[in-house]
């Protein structure tokens, strides 16, 4: 027995390193899959007197889009996000993230916005509760408040069509 | 059409891998003298070949062909030509060509310096050898092509990684490859004996010389990356426990352990299946390293692809090579007799401990360095393991090791006396306690952590000289006599302590005493560290060949005495607009003055500028220095060349000793 025991951990770390081989090492998964989406009231970019809550949100299904004007490759998803607005398929909401140098609005006029409203989350706490660990970030949550997905980087045609687009499906958008 | 001819010499390769394989193992089987006889010319052409297209492959670098897709990718035209001919390993593909053209040397090395080998042992070594050529080579030529063309060819390349034009990276991989690939070797040598059933003392024998002569290489490779690291990560850190560095780190481990029980097995022909053991699973641990540095199973800093078809390759090789030795091992281990006994206190038992410690702090290092991508494939989350784990773990491991390094060498071989050791090295621990206790007081501060290194640094520096006087006190003839009379595998072993004793107080002293700042600095202002004032003069600009700097001036003074002015950078590469720090460093034996520039703070000239003093840093690269001339010296021991002489081994071969 003793003489196969080398051969009998090798297979199990074998059968480990072929696990692991199809995991997404950039992928972490967040802890609120499945949880209530944390509360927040944010001012909103542009119009600080109006606010922005998700409880506003209840009975639909939408997507909340982690973005900053300082982020490059928010720039790259800006285009599809205008896409899917204009197709109207699912409500966007921009979370502005620790815009320290207040440029949101002006970015926003020049590209156009694909957000039906842009909470203005300047310290980062917002991001703090939903676990931001950088942008561009993108949850959906579904009628019941509760969040179904998180995906990590910019949303193109492919993320979307392998990813996003069986989820709101799913969730019945 | 260069290009095309390195891919066809490629492909001749892999069917002359094929051919030093099948052919020598199976006449070894049968017996047919002309089949064996094929390995040694077969394993010369094929080096021949893959020396071809590395050529090739070298060639179109240095003429800047922009046409083929490896070279647009990792070379620039403004690249300096000493880099673009290292840009030729800087990538994936061209560092497995570089693994399978130094496979291919070593074969070489081996079919030459094996005329004194039974004929079939060399020939199942060399066979075995051709299968792992086999599979590098069909692993280039299916997945990573280095010769694969870019149509139209790109006006310019994407430039190699900065962090990389550094001339430490220059011979960093090939000696790392020197040592990882030399392992196979020694795993060549084991599979052979298994595959022969003849477990006897020979194969120690032989295959001794040319692991340690691997275990050299590794030493100095690993010695490379890490003196790289230092200098060009611009903040001061010199080890830091990455995938890649652990990739390198544990077959040294194995290796270590296995140059040892070698030693056992060949003296007294104890620990046979164990060295057989620790030789398969040194290289494994090699061939383990590519496969978490090429497939992107765990992400590194360095790791070079993440490509899943390479990865599933790598796997399926590693799962036949690793799995396939194992079960051999597993099959033949019975056949194993273990040579003559030994007591609790011996040689050979303190060997034994040696040994496990090493490969418990090698189950340590897989362990940390596995440990995230094992919970990640069970599903428990991702998490990472850091360096307080394994400073945690490692460094109370390898203390008593330690500790037994100083023992071992003056305990005789099958019964030992405790007393009479403790005679011989009473004086020695008495110096190495007081030495632990006082000298970080006249440090500046008593560290327990600093004690115990230089309790062990003198401890084993003072048995090897313990070692050294006891071996003069017998014999005849002068002093000079008795000197020159010591063999070189003494020396050698006496040389790799030794060097351990200065890298432990290199350690102890840099880990404990290092201070450092993070400063602002405006022009013409100065701050101080460790007793020197740093005085900044501003930047200026600097054109490099690619790249773009603001170069800074400090000026080092001590009690109003100047020591150095030195020009640290922060670079702007042009092709990847990468920006990079190069420190500046005023080295000494006793410590390094480093600095580096942070950001630039305002239009006045003010930068952050990080400053480190590093106390005995550079006794780290000496004891590495002296464990890799250890290792070479030991090598050459006239015990190799007398055994290749009785067999009537040519001149100039036997001259080389190994």
């Amino acid at each position: 027995m003793k003489r196969w025991l080398p051969l009998i951990l090798f297979v199990a770390l074998v059968g480990f390193f072929a696990k692991g081989l199809f995991l997404n090492p950039r992928e972490v998964p967040s802890p609120f899959i499945g949880r209530q989406a944390p509360a927040f009231t944010l001012p909103l970019v542009g119009d600080a007197n109006a606010s922005f809550s998700p409880a506003e949100m209840k009975g639909r299904v939408w997507m909340l889009n982690v973005w900053a004007p300082w982020c490059v490759s928010c720039r790259q998803e800006h285009g599809f996000l205008m896409q899917l607005a204009q197709a109207q398929t699912v409500p966007i909401v921009g979370l502005n993230w620790k815009d320290k140098d207040r440029e949101a609005e002006g970015l926003l006029a020049r590209t156009g916005s694909p957000y039906m409203a842009v909470p203005d989350d300047l310290d980062g706490r917002v991001g703090i509760d939903y676990g931001v660990t950088g942008t561009p970030e993108t949850y959906i949550i579904d009628k019941g408040g509760i969040v179904r997905l998180k995906h990590i980087g910019p949303i193109d045609p492919e993320v979307w069509k392998s990813k996003i687009e069986p989820k709101l499906k799913e969730l019945g958008a | 059409m260069i290009p095309e001819l390195g891919h066809f010499a490629l492909i001749i390769a892999l069917l002359l891998a094929l051919t030093q394989a099948i052919l020598p193992l199976y006449g070894a089987q049968r017996g047919n003298l002309t089949l064996m006889g094929v390995a040694r010319p077969a394993a010369q052409g094929q080096f021949v070949f893959v020396a071809l297209a590395f050529a090739c492959l070298a060639y179109s670098f240095l003429t800047n062909d922009f046409s083929v897709l490896n070279v647009a990718k990792n070379s620039f035209s403004q690249l300096p030509e000493v880099y673009r001919i290292t840009a030729t390993w800087g990538s994936h593909e061209g560092s497995m060509l570089l693994w399978v053209l130094i496979l291919g040397f070593w074969t070489t090395a081996v079919s030459v310096f094996s005329r004194h080998l039974p004929e079939d042992m060399a020939a199942r070594v060399i066979g075995v050898m051709g299968l792992i050529s086999t599979g590098f080579l069909a692993f280039l030529l299916t997945t990573s092509n280095p010769f694969e063309r870019l149509l139209p060819a790109a006006m310019d390349g994407n430039d190699m990684n900065p962090l990389l034009q550094d001339w430490g990276i220059i011979i960093h991989p090939p000696m790392l490859y020197m040592g990882y690939v030399g392992f196979a070797v020694a795993f060549a040598f084991a599979i052979a004996a298994l595959l022969s059933g003849k477990m006897d003392v020979a194969w120690a024998r032989w295959s001794r010389p040319w692991t340690t002569v691997a275990w050299a290489f590794l030493t100095f490779g690993i010695m490379l990356g890490s003196w790289w690291a230092y200098r060009e990560l611009g903040w001061g850190g010199w080890w830091f426990w990455d995938p890649t560095e652990n990739a390198s780190f544990m077959p040294w481990l194995a290796g270590t352990a296995l140059i040892h029980s070698l030693a056992v097995t060949e003296k007294r022909g104890a620990f046979k299946a164990w060295t057989v053991l620790l030789a398969l699973i040194a290289f494994s641990l090699s061939l383990l390293g590519t496969f978490l540095v090429r497939s992107g199973v765990l992400s590194s800093v360095h790791a070079f692809a993440t490509d899943p078809a390479r990865g599933a390759f790598i796997l399926g090789f590693l799962a036949v090579v690793i799995g396939g030795s194992l079960v051999l091992y597993a099959w033949r281990a019975p056949k194993m007799i273990t040579g003559s006994g030994f007591t609790w206190f011996s040689r050979e038992s303190l060997l034994l401990a040696n040994n496990v410690i090493l490969v418990a702090a090698l189950g340590s290092v897989l362990l940390g360095t596995l440990y995230p991508l094992l919970m990640d494939a069970i599903g428990l989350g991702k998490i990472s393991v850091g360096p307080p784990y394994f400073n945690s773990v490692f460094v109370p491991l390898m203390a008593p090791a330690l500790f037994l390094m100083g023992i071992g060498p003056l305990a005789r071989w099958k019964e030992a006396s405790l007393p009479d050791i403790v005679t011989r090295l009473k004086w020695a621990l008495g110096v190495a306690l007081a030495v632990g206790l006082l000298l970080p007081l006249a440090l500046g501060g008593f560290k327990p952590w600093a004690s115990l290194g230089f309790f062990l640094a003198a401890w084993i520096a003072l048995s090897v000289l313990a070692g050294l006087v006891d071996r003069l006190k017998h014999g005849q003839g002068s002093l000079m006599k008795k000197l020159s009379g010591l063999p070189r595998g003494f020396w050698g072993m006496q040389l790799a302590h030794f060097g351990m004793a200065v890298g432990v107080a290199g350690i102890a002293v840099v880990a404990n005493f290092q201070t450092e700042r993070d400063v602002r600095m405006d022009v013409n202002s100065y701050a101080e560290l460790a007793g020197y004032t740093f005085t900044f003069r501003g930047t200026t600009e600097h054109e490099g060949p690619n790249y773009r700097a603001a170069r800074g001036t400090l000026e080092i003074s001590r009690d109003g005495k100047q020591v150095a002015t030195l020009h640290p950078e922060k670079r702007l590469y042009n092709a990847s607009g990468m920006a990079m720090t190069e420190a500046d460093i005023h080295p000494n034996i006793y410590r390094d003055i480093y600095v580096a520039m942070g950001e630039q703070l305002d239009d006045r000239g003010a930068w952050t500028v990080r400053l480190f003093y590093k106390p005995f840093i550079n006794w780290l690269w000496f004891g590495a220095v002296f464990m890799v001339v250890g290792g070479f010296l030991a090598a050459s021991d006239k015990r190799y060349r007398i055994a290749l002489r009785r067999s009537e081994m040519p001149k100039h071969i036997a001259a080389q000793g190994a």
